[in-house]
């Protein structure tokens, strides 16, 4: 059972690691701090999938919520503007 | 004498009118697809009959679904709420499976704008509205929507005053995600079928809103 | 210098969008369409996963040298060939056999 780790509210950052290999967290993320919007509930983690092993391990996925201006140093708009992108819970580690 | 007289096949063997290879250079990798198929069905993988079947059924997937979705939301607060619940389950009230993958509906506000973009692929609600553009699988604009969204969407013709945030949707797993546009102004007594003409696949995508005109 | 691989594009620089759209041709079609079945609960010989892995795998050259379902078949195909489920020999024969039949239905006068 999948007892998720964070929920809505939580403050979250992306960790900076960059392997190669089939990872869903893109690049532009990593690193960067944002909050945990929900929680979609658990689903099979896709670097395993991609691989062949349907061992059924879940991962908890969650929807965060980044400010543009957090993500890009150079972003041309509002300071309301946000991006929000799926992550699944072992890319997230609590604010540093 | 056709020239298909003398290799040996068997009926169920797929041979269809092709009308793509008629005209237009032949690829290696139309031949790898048509190859494919024919060894899959010989093998027993799968049928003729269910890749005619899967074909006719994605033919039938399009933005208008979307747009009778959406229309039937502005119109009925309830199915609104299912919408925004579970949009396989709205899709399926309206006697359309969207299939196994979840679709999430995310609603546009007078403060609020949302655009979807999938950086790493393309991922789309095709089980609901089909395939997606080109453009929604370019380079452009899988790239730069995550950076710069607003001009991304001016070129689509699409200005939104600072008040209002541009929220950009990275469908990077396993969610598909749908916009719910506003209703237009002026559609006041219009009948569902007319506030679904409304919808474009463009504003289902976020780059564009939903229209009279 | 972190590796960024090469389908993994968001933030980067690149031109205008050009909203271009075509309708799609029949094999492009059976592409979707074999993936598709391929991937289906009582059959599960492909994930959704595992293709993209694959066309992550074709690598940057043929990666933007192909179209979108060129990328797919050339996926599908490769683990096709991984699980044994075709055999390249197979493959091979069949892909000539196709090709020829095809090249003989042009040349028959309409």
């Amino acid at each position: 059972m999948n007892t998720p780790r964070f929920a809505p509210g939580d403050v979250v950052s992306v960790r900076a690691d960059h392997p190669p290999g089939h990872v869903r967290t893109p690049y532009f993320i990593r690193g960067r701090e944002g909050v945990v919007q929900s929680v979609l509930g658990a689903f099979e983690n896709p670097e395993e999938l991609a691989y062949g092993r349907r061992n059924g391990e879940e991962k908890p996925l969650y929807r965060v919520t980044f400010t543009q201006a957090d993500v890009w140093p150079r972003y041309d708009g509002p300071a309301n503007d946000t991006l929000v992108v799926d992550i699944y819970e072992h890319w997230l580690e609590p604010r540093s | 004498m056709s020239p298909h007289d003398d290799h040996p096949h068997s009926h169920d063997e797929p041979h269809p009118f092709q009308p793509d290879i008629e005209d237009g250079p032949i690829t290696p990798r139309m031949v790898m697809a048509q190859a494919v198929e024919e060894l899959l069905i010989e093998k027993g993988i799968f049928t003729a009959d269910e890749m005619r079947a899967q074909i006719e059924m994605m033919d039938t997937r399009e933005p208008a679904i979307g747009g009778r979705m959406v229309a039937k939301a502005w119109l009925d607060p309830a199915y609104k709420e299912l919408l925004m619940r579970d949009v396989n389950a709205a899709s399926l009230e309206i006697g359309i499976d969207a299939g196994g993958i979840p679709i999430r509906a995310i609603e546009n506000t007078p403060d609020v704008h949302n655009v979807v973009v999938c950086t790493l692929c393309s991922c789309y609600p095709r089980g609901l509205l089909g395939f997606p553009p080109d453009w929604y699988k370019s380079r452009a604009y899988r790239s730069r929507t995550v950076y710069e969204p607003r001009k991304v969407l001016e070129e689509f013709g699409l200005t939104l005053p600072d008040g209002v945030e541009v929220r950009v949707h990275d469908s990077t797993a396993d969610m598909r995600y749908m916009v719910i546009p506003m209703r237009p102004d002026g559609t006041d007594g219009w009948s569902e079928e007319q506030l679904a003409s409304t919808v474009s696949r463009d504003s289902l995508i976020g780059v564009s809103v939903a229209k009279t005109n | 210098m972190p590796i960024r691989r090469h389908h993994d594009m968001g933030g980067l620089e690149a031109g205008d969008v050009v909203p271009s759209e075509h309708d799609f041709a029949l094999w492009e079609k059976k592409v979707d369409a074999i993936v598709k079945l391929l991937q289906m609960p009582d059959r599960k010989i492909l994930t959704t996963d595992e293709l993209r892995r694959g066309i992550e795998e074709l690598g940057p050259g043929v990666y933007d040298e192909l179209g979108y379902y060129e990328r797919w078949i050339s996926s599908a195909t490769n683990m096709l060939l991984e699980k044994g489920v075709i055999t390249v020999d197979e493959l091979g024969r069949k892909m000539s056999e196709v090709e020829a039949r095809w090249n003989a239905d042009r040349e028959v006068p309409k």
